[in-house]
This record gives C-alpha cells, structure tokens and sequence, in this order.
C-alpha cells in the first residue's frame, strides 16, 4: 500500500524473490499461483503498469480479471467499497488497485479484508515503482545485492526532478530510498515542488537550481509534467525547460556519469530531450523489464502471506 | 405540569454566581426556586430527583449543530439529533441553515420547531444569511427574526465578496442578529481535503492553507469596524460577527485583536480542534475528515490556549451527522464533519477541568452560560429563579467510555468512539421534562 509500511527485510525479500522468480523455469514459474485468481481495478489507464502487474500475474499461472473504469459499473456509479466486495464475491483473492484517490487502497483493505496491492493512488503513491527502481539501481550501482540494509545506498545521492507535488512515483521514491542510505535530492520550481516536502520523512532536501542538483546526482530521476493534475496552475512550459529539462548538453556538462531513469509515460522534448530517453546513460527500458519481476514477487507476496498458503 | 424537587446537589450556576450545595425547584417548565439543602418552601407534592453526590448545572448549549432537517433525514432527523442532544447533557442547540431546502424562509424555520418533529430539547433555528446559501441575494432577516431565527449564516458556504458580506451585517446588526460566518475562503481551497503542509503533502492530498481561514477572518473584522465607523450601532444595535469553528493560531490572534479594538466579535471552538491534529487523518480516516480540518499541533494548542485565557466564547460541537455509506469512501470524496453533541461534555470535562486544570465552573459556562448569552437565548444557559427549566445532572468523577454503537444519532461518524470521557451525564431535563435518564 505504501513504501512506509515495509520493513527493510520484506523490501529484501521481495528483491530476492523478484531475482528467483526472474531466473526461474517458466513453466516451473506458472505452477506457483495456477487456479488462484487476481483482479486488476484500474479507475485510471495505465499501459505501462498495467501490462506489467499482468504479465507478472499470468507468469506465476494465476488467473487475472481486468476491470477497468471503461468497461463497468464503475462507469454507473458503483462505489468502490461495492465494486470490490463483488470482486470478492467472484472469486477474487487479491485486488491490484490502480485508482485517482490517494488512500483509497485502505479504503478497499478495509470494506474487503483481500489483500490489495497498490498500483498508483492520486498523488499519494505507487510502491512497486519504488521497488522496481531500486531494483536497477542495485543492479548498476550494487550488482548482486538483494539484501538491502540502512548503509546499502550510503554515498548515493538519487535527484528527483520536476513535478514532484503530483507525483506518487516520487513519493514512493523519497520515502523508500533514505531509509537504504541514499540522500534524495528533490529538484522544481515551487508550483510543482512546495518546500514543506523536505519535512515529509528523513533525508529529504530541496534544491531548485538543477544544475547544481545534478552536479551532486548519482542517479537522476526525471518526472512529466502532469497536465491532468494541475487544477489550474499555469505554468510556462518553455521556461520550465530551460530551467529543468534533461537534455544532452546539461548532461555532459554536469553529471557525465550519472544514471538516468524516468518511470514513464515520457515526453520527447518536455522534461528529458529524446538524445537522453535513448542515450547510453538511460536506463528507462530496464526499468520496465525490473517491473516485471519486481510485480511477480508482489503478486506471490500478497497470495501466500494472507491467504495463509505460505 | 408536575413539580420537580431536585435534592442534595452541587449546584454549579456560573451566570449567577452560585456554586455549592442547593436544591432548585422546577415548575411549569421553569425554575422557581433555588435554595439551601432541605430549605425548599415550594417543594410539596414534588416528584423527587436524588442528585446527592452529582453535580447540578445549567442545561447546556450548543450554537452549532446540524439536524439534517428538512431534506436529509437519511443523516439524522430533528428527533434523533436533539435525542443525541439530550444525551449529551444539551438542552438548546441552533441548528444550522445548510438543509434540503435551506432555511431561507418563516415557514422552514416555524416546521423545525413543530412539536411534531418530535423534538427532545429547544431547536433555535438559525437562518440563511443569502437565498440558498449562494451567496448573493439577501433574505428577509425581519420575517426570519419574527418566526424564530436567532442568527444568520451560510454556513458552509462562506460569504466572499465584500459588498454582500457588509450588507449582511448592516441588515442583520438592524434586526438585531448575529452573523456567523463559517471563514474559508474557498478560492484557497479547492479539491482540498485536509490542513496543508507536510502530512498534506506526505498523503498526497491538496491542503488547505490556514490563511484561508484568517484571511477571511480579518477580512470580515475589518467589514464590521467599517461598519461601526459608518455609525450602524446609533440605530441600538452593534454589529455582532460571532466566527464559527475556529481552528487557527492567527484567527484566534485575530478576535483577541478585535474585541480590544472593542468590537462585538466572538468564536466557538469544537471539541474535536482542541484535542486533534492533522496526524489523526492517519491512513485517510474520514472520521478526520471536517471542514475546517484538523490542524497543525501549534493551532491545536492555540485552540487551548484561547479557551484557557478566555478569548473563546463558547465550545460548539460542529455536530455534523452522515450516513455510513457516505463516509464509507475515497477520503477526497467523503462529506466533511463529525458528529459530537454526546462526546462534548465528556471530552472537555476529562481534557480541559481533568487534564488541563480548568474550573469546572468556567467550562460549564463555555458549554451554557456564555453559548446563550452570545446568542441571546433569554433564560437559558442559567438556573437562577425565573429561567427555563434547563438541567443537566452529572457525576463530575465518573469516568465512561463512548460506545457509537450506543449512540442516539442516527450517524456514527465519530472519531472519539472507544475514548474515555468522564462526567456521565445521569439526567437531561429540558423545561421541566426529564427528556434523558442515564
Ligand atoms: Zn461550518
């Protein structure tokens, strides 16, 4: 549900899980969860995410449902506290939750006692996001690391930047990665980033100038703009971009080394210029193929804590 | 109607000064005696109340409550509130506008207070300061104060723009009402769900910014010295702008400010503002979800402050009753508020007399005395010789747990269910009529 609720050695063992389930046979792999069944409820639509929490399902040999705010009774009004007792009804043993409320997973833990997995809620946050990109992290930074501790990213420093303020990526991320050590730098102008998020949890800081963001970065995470969410901000996309976007040049100058991620949908020439999105430093598509496992070990997580078949 | 003696107790009446052991004599629906223990000469024939041990106090009031009615009866009706009234130890409450229809007319405001709502204790209807609670056009205050109104407001739809907002007070400081002003300006508040700040932030939900409520605040503060400097009080009345639920360190700074400027502006705080914070909202309780919400420690402690050093006139509950289902959803989505009128007493007995040291006189006056008086409720909020028969009877030392599943009201959105309260209130008697027996 949110990052905050993991101790360090559950986010361990859903690495070392994510790692097994990767290198496991397939078929092997499809015996773990057949006949179980899992529904996806997606009040918003999502490829990236969505694909991904599917494939992990389907790769473990459980049954999914997709129900999604196009193609029910969503549309007609049900509320979601119903929606989800008549999953349950059906047969449902877990529910991934893709919903434009943040908190609204507790919402439906609490009306329908499954487990529920948290693919996005509103601003709030997206956990398996988190997860996935600590796993390429790891995967550059500390090759082989699964068992991840307070000291495992001491002398990283991970900047975030961009619109920070609508974002549950960056939440997950700001929450997740100084309790491993990392120093999370947030970077934006005050519209997008308000300075009160240096208090939401230890190891936060706040830096507007990105250039000098990305002289300290290890790693640079690059946010959209989130057009949808801005409830009348105006903001003046050309000078955001001369203060903000990711293009080459800024790159090379200030942070020649640096690993690049964006946890997508991306925008070609808004925040990351697409010489970057494709360039050597990027690590955007591994981050999609992280995504993967990472969800296969969350899926056989929720289905075998609770369901008591461990 | 028949006589009631109530024998043996300790009689706490702040407006009249007593506070010691009398017996009071209940006639006709009012009091006709208060006297020394055993000293009684107009109790013959009386049915007997034993309040040995218990502590006899003016019924109390509360200026802010919802009853749901007309129009809402799913969240409460006016029997069922006033019912949580009478359990709470209330025998007046005003109910505000914000109903189905509003209460924008004599004929709404004469139906609230038909014996056929059923009703436990007095209902004082407050009236719509504008048609519909819009904001725009006025009503008639003369023909609202004729069929009962004893204040006006919108509440819940604060009244933003100047021109409107002055002309409510001159017209309502000319047929001698008070205006309340329920002080957010919703332009700083859209799609807002909490106090802003770290919490907000850390949720993911918009915030509400405290200046919201100050802001506006100090903006109505400075439309009544405008007012009293165009000369409205040479008419006999002065402009009284009473501001609802205040949660905010700067709003309270703000009334202090103006009554030393010698302005008749008061405010109420709910219980739920001097003892909650933001953190309460936790995993997105909507049990913390009211308008104003929960604020920061510091408001919080504001909030005491005020009332401990006098600058808050009264503890309103903000009784604001919905239903299961409504509250049963996405935080963004659920209704604001909380209902309160059975826990107010509990909670300032236990946190601000138990806790915080406060005369237990003076926290009774908060909860009558000083309630009535702001609104002008003659012969209410006091027991002395004359005055309705009013009561609440109460053991101050007995501690008590809240169980919502006990509660009279119809809604069970609470926060405070399975907290300790302490003073249980052991009988209700509203104009002569015992209406709760606990
Ligand atoms: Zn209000």
């Amino acid at each position: 549900m949110s990052v905050t609720t993991l101790t360090l050695d559950e986010v361990s063992h859903i690495l070392t899980r994510a790692s097994f389930l990767e290198a496991e046979d397939p078929l092997e792999r499809a015996k773990r969860l057949a006949k179980r069944k899992i529904a996806l409820l997606f009040y918003e639509s999502s490829t990236r995410t969505r694909t991904s929490f599917e494939l992990a399902a389907k790769g473990l040999g459980s049954d999914t449902t997709l129900v999604s705010s196009l193609s029910s009774s969503i549309e007609k009004g049900e509320t979601l506290k119903d929606t989800g007792l008549t999953l349950r009804a059906l047969g449902a043993e877990a529910i991934i939750l893709r919903h434009p409320n943040s908190g609204s997973p507790w919402l439906l833990e609490q009306e329908t006692r499954l487990p529920v997995l948290n693919a996005g809620d509103g601003m709030h946050e997206h956990p398996s996001q988190a997860l996935l990109d600590l796993r390429t992290m790891l995967n550059h930074l500390r090759p082989g690391v699964t068992q991840v501790g307070p000291e495992t990213l001491a002398g990283v420093t991970v900047t975030i930047v961009g619109d920070i303020l609508h974002s549950r990526v960056a939440r997950s991320n700001m929450l997740l990665l100084p309790r491993l050590g990392a120093r999370v730098i947030l970077c934006g102008p005050p519209p997008l980033l308000p300075d009160v998020a240096v208090d939401a949890g230890p190891g936060i800081e706040v830096e507007r100038d990105f250039e000098r963001a990305l002289a300290q970065s290890t790693v640079v995470m690059m946010l959209r703009i989130q057009a949808e969410r801005l409830a009348g901000l105006q903001l003046d996309l050309e000078e955001y971009k001369t203060a903000y976007q990711l293009n080459g040049e800024r790159l090379a100058k200030f942070a020649p080394t640096a690993l690049v991620l964006h946890p997508g949908p991306i925008i070609r020439g808004l925040e990351i210029t697409p010489e970057v999105a494709d360039g050597p430093q990027s690590l955007i598509l591994e981050q999609v193929h992280h995504g993967v496992a990472i969800r296969m070990a969350l899926v056989e997580r929720a289905l075998t804590q609770k369901g008591g078949q461990a | 109607m028949s006589t009631l003696l109530i024998r043996g107790g300790h009689l706490i009446d702040p407006a009249a000064g007593v506070d010691g052991l009398k017996d009071i004599v209940l006639k006709d629906g009012r009091v006709v005696e208060v006297a020394a223990p055993g000293k009684a000469k107009q109790a013959e024939g009386a049915e007997v109340i034993d309040a040995t041990g218990l502590t006899v106090a003016p019924g109390l009031v509360d200026i802010h409550v919802h009853l749901r009615e007309p129009g809402q009866g799913h969240k409460e009706t006016i029997a069922t509130g006033t019912a949580a009234a009478a359990a709470g130890g209330f025998t007046a409450v005003a109910a505000m506008p914000n109903t189905t229809p509003t209460n924008d007319s004599p004929e709404i405001t004469r139906w609230m207070q038909a014996p056929e709502r059923g009703s436990s204790v007095r209902v004082f209807p407050i009236g719509a300061a504008t048609r519909a609670l819009k904001g725009e056009v006025l009503n008639d205050y003369a023909a609202l104060k004729a069929a009962g109104v004893v204040a006006v407001t919108d509440d819940g739809h604060p009244i933003l723009k100047d021109n409107i907002m002055r002309e409510v007070l001159a017209q309502a400081t000319r047929n001698g009402l008070s205006v309340i002003q329920h002080a957010e300006d919703t332009r700083m508040t859209q799609g807002a769900s909490m106090n802003a700040g770290a919490t907000a932030f850390r949720l993911g939900l918009r915030g509400m910014p405290p200046e919201a409520e100050y802001g506006l605040v100090e903006r109505d503060i400075r439309l009544v010295t405008e007012l009293v400097h165009a000369g409205a009080t040479k008419a006999g009345h002065q402009p009284h702008l009473h501001v609802a639920h205040t949660s905010t360190a700067q709003a309270v700074a703000a009334v202090r400010q103006a009554r030393r400027n010698g302005l008749r502006v008061t405010c109420e705080v709910a219980p739920h503002h001097f003892l909650l914070t933001e953190e309460h909202v936790g995993c997105y309780s909507t049990h913390a979800k009211m308008n104003p919400p929960l604020r920061s420690a510091a408001d919080r402690d504001a909030m005491i402050q005020g009332i401990l050093d006098g600058v808050v006139d009264a503890i309103a509950t903000d009784h604001a009753p919905h239903a299961a289902q409504e509250k049963e959803v996405e935080f963004e989505r659920a209704p604001n508020g909380i209902t309160g009128l059975e826990t107010a007493l509990g909670l300032s007995l236990r946190w601000l007399h138990h806790e915080w040291k406060m005369p237990l006189g003076r926290v009774l006056s908060l909860l009558s005395a000083q309630p009535a008086a702001l609104l002008n409720l003659k012969g209410r909020g006091t027991l002395a010789v004359g005055s309705f028969a009013d009561v609440v009877i109460f053991d101050p030392k007995q501690e008590w747990t809240y169980q919502v599943r006990d509660s009279k009201s119809k809604s069970r959105n609470t926060p405070f269910d399975g907290w300790t309260m302490q003073g249980k209130v052991k009988w209700t008697i509203s104009e002569g009529r015992v209406v709760y027996r606990g």
